[in-house]
């Protein structure tokens, strides 16, 4: 198969597990409910209405249901999720072996005819969580996949910048700007009119360096470059910048493809971008945007290193930081 | 300095921080004169929003006089010894949220947006105080805060106004303009206020100078629905009669043109057994509001009506009546408060006389008592409706 007919057969199988999920996640819900809000029924229902733990069980389990609904409602790891309600499945086989033993007459016939929905019930959840599992693990992101064992990764990202295209673009162009907002870069340096050298800081690698040079641009609407020598990681990128709807902000278009090699620095550059290497181009346009709506990188006393932040979480707690922490700055 | 922090949930505590400092060009550090305790507060203690952490200075509302300024704050603009109120978003004056005055949806002011666009879909302004969700910005209950933006947002006090006049112009009193603002209040129209808390208050008070022909307060608390009564409106207590029948009554079977919901999402219920369903999912975290004021609201209201919503929310609620929304053609208008666009004109309407923010102050303690006044405005004690803490 093609990397995209590999990507889009895993994508298929990701639907179907995230569809059954749901379904499994309407079905804990509508069960948590029932036991909550008429657990007598419930306990009827099911032959246990003798019996006075029951009466404390069932509402438990109830709660434990809208947990798994909560769960498979909500979040897209299914996996996980569906494995919560096997255990759960396991739990309640267990206690109503424990009440067939007991219970004889229309009590048991009740109770095993629950326990054969509940063992039909734990069929499927367990099927579903095997292929949500395999799922995971055939549809990790292509990018992630694709950069541990090397080969292209393309990032796209965009954002509306409050200022006319001109100045945008002029702000890209004079590339001795982009390590102000682009977080993996140290240093760019113009060597000519169209070439330039690229240093990226520790996380991307150790001691990344490269030569890029503009193949393409046009003033006020376009740039396109890629790296040329002997890069360690090839790369390219365009950047677009569109004039927006409102008449005075312009929309800015990135592409960057990188040509991840393997070995070490492939895998340094994999560990870089993480589980989401999108999100790292999404926040290097947003501290573009920043930096030209407002002039600088905004920071919080949570989020205080500007573009040197690595992630979001953990944060320091929102409080003043000391005079020590301040000097000793973002690796503290 | 002094500081009141979130300290786990239903947890705050008064302790020493590091001043702050100057972190970007356009900062200020403000030295706090007064600061208030607030309802959004409640949910960040009660633990209803995320992302709080040990340690977080807590606090929205504060004024106080500038001591520093950064290099980029132009001096026609700020200068230190400015007495300011300073507004509960940080906004940046320059983004496309910012020029269409939505400046609690600011685009650049919050260092998280990554966070708040999972859960939100888009990005919303950075806010003192007020969880990592909005920035982990440290917040004003504090001895000195730092404001970043400070060319934009703070306004002002060059008249002679007691702190307790202006104080709430940082938050409490246009959200509640804003609340009885997104009403579009005609002289015909009857305006319901569910909660009587602080913001609701103001809402109802802003519902009667935007010309309201009625105004209607709905709460439990006997103190507060008084407090609103003395205030010339009308109080309904959903604890003694049926608010709908009760609201029939009161419009000729019409029902309100335009309900506010001043509560937001720890209402509570009048009927046990709802209130015991919401409380089980919330404990489970299946669900994280309790959004029976604005199932009311929108029941309640007219059709072709307007419901206001301020109170907060913050995450997804269940058994939201669309039927009822949609069928009866109902718009829905809501929002953190947009507090610079409100600033300026009503500390006018407070110099004209026009609306007198200080009703509502029932307690000032000295900052170290902030856990105190948590709590008695929390469990509404001492008949509390506002605490002003002093640094
Ligand atoms: N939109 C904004 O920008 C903004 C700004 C400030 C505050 N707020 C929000 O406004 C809300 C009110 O703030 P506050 O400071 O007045 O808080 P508060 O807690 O003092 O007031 C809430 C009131 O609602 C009452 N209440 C509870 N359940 C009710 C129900 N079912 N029907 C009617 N009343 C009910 C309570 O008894 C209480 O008096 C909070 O959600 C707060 O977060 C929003
Ligand atoms: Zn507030
Ligand atoms: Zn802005």
């Amino acid at each position: 198969m093609t990397r995209l007919a590999v990507r889009e057969a895993a994508d298929a199988r990701q639907e179907e597990v995230q569809r059954r999920g749901r379904g499994l996640g309407w079905m804990s819900l509508g069960l948590g409910v029932a036991q909550l809000t008429v657990p007598d029924t419930v306990r009827r229902i099911s032959g246990v209405d003798d019996s006075r733990a029951s009466r404390a069980v069932v509402p438990l389990v109830g709660a434990r249901e809208l947990v798994h609904a909560a769960g498979l409602l909500t979040s897209r790891r299914k996996s996980a999720w569906t494995w919560t309600r096997v255990v759960g499945d396991a739990m309640d086989l267990t206690s109503l072996g424990m009440a067939i033993a007991h219970r004889r007459g229309r009590r048991r016939r009740r109770l095993l005819g629950v326990t054969g929905a509940v063992l039909g019930i734990t069929v499927l959840d367990v099927l579903t969580a095997v292929q949500a599992t395999r799922a995971r693990e055939i549809g990790a992101a292509p990018a992630v996949g694709g950069a541990r064992k090397g080969g292209p990764m393309e990032l796209t990202a965009t954002t509306t910048v409050r200022k006319p295209a001109r100045e945008v673009y002029a702000f890209w162009r004079d590339l001795g700007n982009l390590p102000t907002f682009m977080a993996h870069l140290r240093e760019v340096r113009a060597t000519g009119d169209r070439t330039s050298h690229w240093s990226a800081s520790a996380p991307f690698g150790t001691n990344v360096e490269w030569d890029a040079e503009i193949i393409d641009e046009a003033t006020g609407e376009k740039i396109t470059w890629r790296s040329t020598g002997n890069a360690d990681v090839p790369n390219a990128g365009t950047v677009r910048f569109v004039p927006a709807p409102d008449g005075v902000s312009t929309e800015v278009h990135v592409v960057l493809t990188y040509d991840i090699p393997g070995g070490a620095v492939g895998k340094a550059v994999a560990r870089y971008f993480g589980e989401e290497p999108h999100q790292q181009l999404d926040d290097d346009l947003r501290r573009l945007k920043q930096v030209l709506e407002t002039g600088e990188v905004v920071r919080s006393e949570g989020a205080p290193w500007g573009k040197r932040a690595r992630k979001e979480f953990p944060q320091r707690p929102a409080q003043p930081l000391s005079d020590a922490e301040l000097a000793k700055g973002a690796d503290a | 300095m002094r500081a009141n922090t979130w300290a786990g949930r239903n947890k705050v505590k008064v302790r020493d921080v590091p001043d702050p400092k100057i972190l970007n060009k356009r900062d200020a550090i403000v030295k706090i004169t007064s600061t208030a305790i607030c309802g959004s507060d409640l949910h960040l203690v009660d633990g209803y929003v995320p992302t709080m952490q040990d340690g977080d200075v807590m606090g929205h509302e504060f004024m106080g006089e500038v001591v520093e300024v950064g290099s980029g704050v132009p001096a026609d603009k700020l200068r230190v010894g400015d007495r300011v109120v300073v507004p509960f978003p940080i906004a940046c004056g320059a983004c496309g949220a910012c020029a269409a005055e939505l400046y609690s949806c600011c685009e650049n002011s919050n260092p998280n947006a990554g966070i708040a666009e999972k859960m939100f879909g888009h990005p919303v302004a950075g806010i003192f105080g007020y969880s990592h969700l909005t920035g982990g910005f440290a917040g004003g209950q504090a001895q000195y805060a730092r404001v970043p933006f400070a060319d934009v947002g703070p306004l002002k006090i060059e008249s002679d106004l007691t702190d307790e006049q202006v104080l709430f112009l940082s938050d409490i009193l246009p959200t509640g303009f804003m609340g009885a603002d997104l009403c579009d209040i005609q002289p015909t129209d009857v305006v319901a206020v569910w909660g009587a808390g602080p913001v609701g208050q103001f809402a109802m008070d802003s519902a009667r100078m935007l010309g309201a022909a009625k105004v209607i307060a709905i709460d439990k608390e006997p103190y507060r629905l008084q407090m609103a009564e003395r205030a010339g409106h009308t109080p309904i207590n959903f604890e003694e009669v049926d608010v709908r029948s009760r609201l029939l009554e009161l419009t000729g079977g019409r029902g309100p043109d335009k309900c506010i919901d001043a509560v937001g999402m720890e209402a509570s219920h009048g009927a046990a057994h709802i209130h015991a369903y919401d409380r089980v999912k919330q404990a489970v975290r299946s669900e994280t509001e309790r959004p029976h004021a604005l199932r009311q609201a929108i029941l309640s209201c007219r059709s072709g009506g307007i419901v206001s919503v301020i109170g907060v929310y913050g995450g997804f609620l269940d058994k939201f009546p669309a039927g009822a929304w949609m069928n009866r053609a109902l718009t829905l208008r809501t929002g953190q408060c947009h507090v610079q666009r409100y600033m300026k004109p009503l500390l006018q309407r407070i110099e004209r006389g026009e609306i007198d923010p200080t009703r509502v102050i029932t307690h000032t303690l000295p900052l170290d008592e902030a856990e105190r006044g948590f709590d008695i405005f929390k469990n509404k004690q001492d008949h509390c409706e506002k605490v002003v803490l002093k640094p």
